[in-house]
């Protein structure tokens, strides 16, 4: 009987009825401190160090503080500190503030060849969706269920369902991956992925960079979806050859990861169509990944929808937002540009922003940030002499961390300011209080950098 | 976790949708490393600028959507700790919905118009055992998964139910399954 990619992985991870097998558990500062203490308190072990890995990204200043013990804020500082404490108390290896493989916990995984096709992977991270570039199933949990996998390595789970969403034609010229998954919540809805594994897949996400189908999965959870998958191919066992998890001998692990596809004729529970073809750069408006429009629209007039639930909260959304419906998205003048998260931080990302800026400057209404996603990223980019390009623009060039993505650090908008953002949420308040988010594309917030407003970057030279 | 089955009492509204964890619980908050003392910090921002009022009444209802983006426990902690001990709406978010069921907090789903009916009847009963919700004219049934189920009515300790399969978690390890992936203390 034909399977889908999921069903086989489930099936490979079935330890009982309902009780799934974890290869890998990520952990991070913010949501590990309670799940160490649980197993202290009722005597219980780490079952398997050896399938976990900790990082600190959440909490981590990006101003080159170099070790946990020097962070100013106290609050974050005991944090960092604790995941270091509980690392070393469990015998988990820890890549902390100050260490050469530190960064956020959805690139670092990737980039040490962590993330492998046909794995189950968690993290009390709701992004851990972003795994699933690699054909994994990899989705986020609460602190509770980080406790749970620590002492058995395992989850408890009922079998969700299953979507694919095909995407025909190719995205056109300046159209990202980003604009991609941004459009798809658009037509999905904020809950149209709840219960969820969609699969990605057509022409347009084969395409594809690494990197780019990372952005996608990235953000499968703010459609509601549990997990997000692509189908493992040549791009995906380029991209990982050499790094430095992953098997030792490759090739034969190659030929293992090439029977994970989803078979011919297998089913899913909904099949969804979207050309790509026809997507545009997208700029959302409101407070909520699903209240975005293409760059070219306006935004839109709540008196306009149909049900009485979108017209309320699009209203609240505009007020919040400062903006008044019919105004031209390219009229909206950002005085905040974010670059980062891991959403879009990564190598790739960082060279297509610094591509964009030609030798301009930023706007002098504008204050710019590049936060790259990891201290690897980072040395790469200066290796390639990125951050001077971007600094000899005016943007600010900081050390890797989830920064102003949700503001636990002490990077964030101030009450009123309106912000271009590669960052997931523009929930209110998410980059501070009263602080306003536009997501957009790494190109579409630089061009926004650099002139001011946001601009449609198929048509800006 | 405390066993739960019957919830009576009176209901709070907040009539919106797609209520995030960033509301529910700000990102400030989550600094701490404790499990308890969330409860003043529920919808700090929403709260503190007079934008809604809500009583620690037993029942919570809300729009579709509710618990949507971050997986932070600390939302259905600052839920229950402020005082309520169930929440019921059209639609959740699947992390915020599991890590309710993890606290002994109940997660109901019933349609829009029954959530309203209920609201508007500013009290009522959720009884878990047979699945009802019921209020002054009218009463309406919720599906929820029999396991989960079981383990609210039981209070029962996810990890000492799995920790009951150690059989069948060490025959999975000795297999090819047991070592998939990377071997992170190799790097």
């Amino acid at each position: 009987m034909p399977k889908t990619m999921f069903e086989k992985i489930w099936e490979a991870h079935e330890v009982k009825e309902n009780l799934l097998y974890i290869d890998l558990h990520l952990v991070h500062e913010v949501t590990s401190p309670q799940a160490f203490e649980g197993l202290r308190m009722s005597g219980r072990k780490l079952r398997r160090p050896d399938k976990t890995v900790a990082t600190a990204d959440h909490n981590v200043p990006t101003d080159g503080t170099p070790a946990a013990a020097l962070i100013k804020d106290a609050l974050s500082r005991k944090q960092v500190e604790t995941l270091e404490k509980n690392a070393a108390d469990f015998g988990v290896p820890v890549y902390s503030l100050g260490s050469e493989t530190q960064g956020i916990v959805h690139v670092i995984g990737p980039e040490l060849g962590l993330t492998q096709p046909g794995m189950t992977i968690v993290c009390g991270d709701s992004h851990t969706s972003t795994h699933g570039a690699f054909g994994a199933l990899a989705f986020g949990i609460g602190t509770s269920e980080v406790e749970h996998v620590m002492a058995t390595q395992t989850l408890v789970q009922s079998k969700p369902k299953t979507m694919r969403i095909n995407y025909k034609g190719r995205l056109g010229e300046g159209v990202t991956s980003k604009d991609l998954i941004l459009a798809t919540i658009g037509k999905l809805g904020t809950s149209g992925m709840t219960g969820y594994v969609v699969e990605y897949a057509g022409e347009a996400i084969e395409a594809l960079t690494m990197e780019q189908r990372m952005t996608i999965c990235n953000m499968t959870i703010e459609g509601g979806g549990k997990a997000g998958m692509i189908a493992p191919d040549e791009t995906t066992f380029e991209y990982m050859r050499g790094k430095r998890g992953v098997p030792e001998d490759f090739d034969a692990a190659v030929e293992r990861w090439k029977q994970l596809p989803t078979d011919e004729g297998a089913t899913f529970d909904t099949e969804v169509e979207i050309d790509a073809s026809e997507i545009s750069p997208m700029v959302t408006w409101g407070t909520t990944p699903g209240m975005v429009v293409q760059v070219t629209d306006k935004v839109p007039d709540p008196a306009q929808m149909d049900s009485p639930a979108d017209r309320e909260a699009a209203e609240r959304a505009l007020q919040y937002m400062g903006l008044e419906a019919g105004t031209p998205m390219e009229e909206i003048r950002p005085e905040r540009v974010f670059i980062g998260s891991c959403t879009n931080s990564r190598i790739s990302d960082l060279r297509e922003a610094a591509a964009a800026i030609k030798g301009r400057k930023v706007a002098d209404s504008v204050r710019a940030m590049v936060v790259p996603g990891s201290a690897l990223v980072k040395a790469q980019a200066e290796e390639e002499g990125l951050d001077k390009i971007f600094e000899e623009a005016g943007f600010e060039w900081r050390g890797a961390g989830c920064s102003m993505c949700l503001g636990m650090n002490p990077d964030i908008l101030s009450e009123g300011e309106r912000c271009a953002s590669t960052s997931n949420r523009n929930f209110e308040g998410r980059q501070g209080k009263g602080g306003r988010t536009h997501l957009v594309s790494p190109t579409m917030a630089t061009a926004a950098a650099i002139e001011g407003h946001f601009v449609d970057i198929r048509n800006w030279s | 976790m405390e066993p739960i089955n019957v919830i009576e009492g009176d209901v709070s509204f907040l009539d919106r949708s797609d209520v995030d964890t960033d509301q529910i619980i700000p990102k400030q908050f989550l600094k701490r490393v404790e499990r308890t003392g969330y409860g003043e910090f529920l919808f700090y921002d929403w709260f503190r600028d007079g934008e809604i009022e809500l009583e620690p009444n037993p029942i919570l209802v809300s729009g579709r959507n509710f618990g949507s983006g971050s997986s932070r426990e600390h939302a259905v902690w600052a839920l229950h700790q402020f005082g309520f001990q169930a929440v019921v709406a059209p639609s959740f978010s699947d992390i915020f919905y599991s890590n309710s069921t993890k606290n002994g907090f109940l997660p109901v789903v019933l349609p829009e118009e029954d959530c309203r009916a209920l609201a508007a009847a500013g009290a009522g009963k959720i009884d878990l055992e047979n699945q009802t919700v019921s209020w002054e004219g009218g009463e309406a049934r919720f599906e929820i998964d029999p396991e989960t189920k079981r383990r609210l009515l039981g209070g029962l300790d996810d990890i000492a139910l799995t920790l009951q399969s150690e059989d069948a978690i060490e025959a999975f390890e000795a297999g090819p399954g047991g070592s998939y992936g990377p071997v992170t203390t190799a790097l």
